[in-house]
């Protein structure tokens, strides 16, 4: 019977396997030690990346996820190693990221101690996580696993943090993996229900200027297919929000652009004269609604959501269509009517010439001497493959990459969207690429984020993930110092940055760089980072003082989007 | 804003109180009383919130607890729409017993369930203004100590925990 027996930390490794788990990013440490020692045994079956900070675990975790839609697995140590995943845990939290993390906890006689590296790490990370458990005996470990991936992947996806005591990880148990189906107090699958689909379909039929609005709901969903039968069947123009983007390409004729603060001027305009609004996996985010109190407040909301939660939170819904988009939405193609908008079409497309006019135009043919942001990304649309991932950090570079990136294919679109959080991309894309080397990866990063976790480099180095880095270097925290000039009378407080020497810190990584100050060098730069076989730093130094627009201001209305 | 009664059944894991909790904590909404107690199914608890809000808040609120994992099911009521109460216990010193308090406890339906040499302690149960009305009494016999529990309730409505967890 002994001999059956095998360690919690060999239970713990085990498990992971059993889940198809690929790739665990980490970082090691005194209570995590045993599962690093189990590692060393299976590193055949199970690839382990070292990050050089938890916090680039857990993000490269995230782009993992985000772009395979498979769990993002990572493991730190306890206390320091576990606090800094929070910034992670919440930001998957809030962008529905499937994760599962572990953290390895002191013995159990000494928790409640104060003992070396003691956190209560399920304490912290309990509203950041969609669900969280600390393990303290060996036959509770597999079964914790089990259940943690169920709860990440299924309904809607998010964080889950598994807290393992020492003692548990060097314990001696059996292994018989049981996979996870389900258990009563949590419910995955709500079936839709035909009547509200019949009343939905009645208020598309009927209506004269609808507009779909959709969000990541869709990717997770996997209901991009049934998305694009809808809009061609209904002929309903259709924004996306940032996380939504790629789930329709962009190319789609009922496509009309982006929605939110830094979105298209039609889309925020003319969501305050559609008569039906069918929201489809989104969640009525305030960066997309701005002012609530005038939002869409002529329009029945048609609302296609899973999450019970998210319905008539922000939002009030004539019909909410509870259930998995992928099954409502096609649902509803059966239900309504084959129709044209042309005339209502065509003011998405009057208002879309107004804003190239007014801002595209500045912003992708500059007049000016300073290379913009704008131009690079458009430069960056020449090259590209068409499955490139897009990864941005947070800031003014996101929302201008976001607006002229060519989005073609799904998860093709990974930034910290619900949290904000500087930092995000550097990781991120390091996840995102090695969860494919073949595919394109561009992370497009501003001076400030890339300096939050610019030690990610080494692990770029070591893996050679061949990601693409855009550095856009403006020596700003640019979008605060949008705001400080456009709602804080010009006082620049604390956002210019002296900044090192970026491509110096490329070189010192073995990273192949390149630095870009001038027009007449963009496009062979690029050229040549997407030609070059490996990891890429292109450091492009942009306008210091370029604005983003449109822009809706905080408290604003939708309709009240300014052009400059 | 209107008193609510917000029904918990749920898993009896540890670390649930705080899950709930913190959701109102994060709301910046204050919880008026909380009673917590094993349902008649072992393993599954059942926990009752009082707290004063607008509907929609309250709505949120629910949302909000029952899409904690370990959550089977989260509902709330208006006070008409639920049976409770509550006890609360008062501590007076013997030395204050008379005639008087003798006919005050008798018309209040309270009743003494502990006698010591220097004090007793008196019990009632019932809704929060006749509990409260009796203390405001026994404020003048020298009330040494005061105890009232949060509301345990049923709703009227007639839902059984299995048809949650099926």
């Amino acid at each position: 019977m002994k001999d059956m027996m095998i360690r919690g930390a060999d239970i713990v490794v085990r498990s992971l396997i059993a889940e198809q788990a690929e790739i665990i990013f980490g970082y090691p440490g005194g209570a995590i030690m045993p599962v690093y020692d189990a590692l060393y045994d299976y590193h055949d079956q199970v690839k382990h990346v070292l990050t050089r900070h938890e916090q680039g675990a857990i993000h490269a975790a995230q782009g993992y996820a985000r772009v395979s839609g498979k769990v993002g697995v990572c493991i730190a140590t306890s206390g320091p190693g576990a606090t800094n995943l929070i910034t992670g845990l919440a930001d998957a939290q809030i962008d529905s990221t499937p994760l599962v993390c572990i953290t390895g906890q002191v013995a159990a006689h000494l928790l409640g101690t104060d003992a070396f590296q003691e956190t209560d790490v399920v304490g912290i990370s309990m509203p950041a996580t969609k669900w969280n458990v600390q393990v303290r005996r060996v036959e509770d470990i597999a079964p914790a696993i089990a259940k943690g991936f169920f709860i990440a992947r299924s309904g809607r996806p998010g964080p889950v943090l598994i807290d393992i005591t020492k003692n548990a990880q060097t314990d001696f148990g059996e292994f018989n993996y049981v996979p996870c189906l389900g258990f009563r107090s949590y419910k995955t699958y709500v079936s839709v229900e035909a009547t509200k689909i019949q009343e939905a379909a009645e208020l598309i039929n009927k209506a004269e200027r609808p507009y779909l609005l959709f969000g990541q709901g869709v990717v997770l969903g996997k209901a991009e297919t049934e998305l694009k039968f809808f809009l061609d069947k209904s002929g309903i123009p259709a924004a996306s929000t940032l996380l939504g983007s790629g789930a329709l390409p962009q190319e789609h004729p009922n496509y009309v652009g982006k929605l939110g603060m830094h979105g298209n001027y039609g889309p925020n305009l003319l969501t305050n004269q559609c008569d039906v609004l069918i929201a489809v996996g989104m969640r009525f985010d305030d960066r997309v609604t701005g002012d609530l109190k005038r939002y869409a407040k002529q329009a029945k909301v048609i609302h296609l959501e899973l999450d019970p939660a998210e319905v008539n939170k922000n939002v009030k819904a004539a019909v909410a269509v509870m259930g998995d988009c992928r099954e409502s939405l096609s649902m509803l193609t059966e239900a309504i009517e084959a129709k044209k908008h042309d005339s209502w079409m065509a003011k998405f497309r009057e208002l879309e010439q107004q804003e190239k006019a007014a801002v595209v135009q500045h912003d992708i043919t500059p007049s000016k001497v300073g290379l913009t942001m704008g131009e690079v990304i458009h430069q960056i649309n020449q090259y590209k493959a068409d499955d490139a991932v897009l990864v941005t950090d947070v800031g003014q570079h996101q929302m201008i990459a976001w607006r002229y990136f060519h989005y073609k294919k799904p998860r093709t679109q990974v930034t910290s969207g619900g949290l904000g959080t500087m930092g995000f991309a550097l990781p991120a894309a390091l996840g995102a690429q090695l969860h494919d080397y073949s595919r394109q990866v561009i992370c497009v990063v501003g001076d400030g984020g890339i300096q939050m976790t610019i030690q990610e480099l080494g692990t770029i180095m070591q893996t050679k993930a061949p990601v693409k880095i855009v550095l856009l270097n403006n020596n700003y925290l640019g979008m605060v110092r949008q705001w400080q000039q456009m709602f804080f009378d010009k006082r620049y407080s604390f956002t210019e940055l002296d900044n090192p020497e970026f491509i110096k810190i490329a070189e010192a990584y073995n990273i192949k760089s390149q630095k870009v100050s001038d027009r007449v060098d963009l496009k062979e730069a690029i050229e040549d980072m997407f030609i070059h076989d490996g990891p890429f730093f292109l450091e492009v130094v942009v306008e210091k003082e370029d604005n983003v627009f449109p822009m809706i201001a905080t408290g604003c209305s939708v309709e009240e989007v300014r052009l400059s | 804003m209107k008193r609510y009664t917000i029904f918990v059944i749920t898993e009896n894991f540890i670390g649930i109180l705080n899950r709930i909790t913190i959701i109102f904590t994060r709301r910046g909404i204050n919880i008026d009383a909380l009673t917590a107690s094993e349902s008649r199914i072992s393993g599954i608890h059942r926990i009752t919130i009082e707290v004063t809000a607008n509907e929609d808040t309250v709505i949120q609120l629910v949302n909000q607890i029952e899409k904690i994992i370990d959550v089977i099911k989260a509902f709330y009521h208006e006070d008409e729409g639920v049976v409770y109460q509550e006890i609360a216990l008062y501590k007076i010193p013997v030395s204050r017993l008379d005639a008087g308090l003798e006919k005050i406890i008798r018309q209040h339906n309270a009743k003494i369930i502990a006698a010591e040499p220097e004090f007793v302690v008196l019990e009632l149960t019932g809704h929060k203004e006749q509990t409260q009305e009796l203390l405001e009494i026994l404020k003048g016999y020298g009330l040494s100590e005061f105890a009232r529990s949060g509301r345990v309730a049923v709703a009227k409505r007639m839902l059984t925990i299995e048809s949650f967890i099926k």
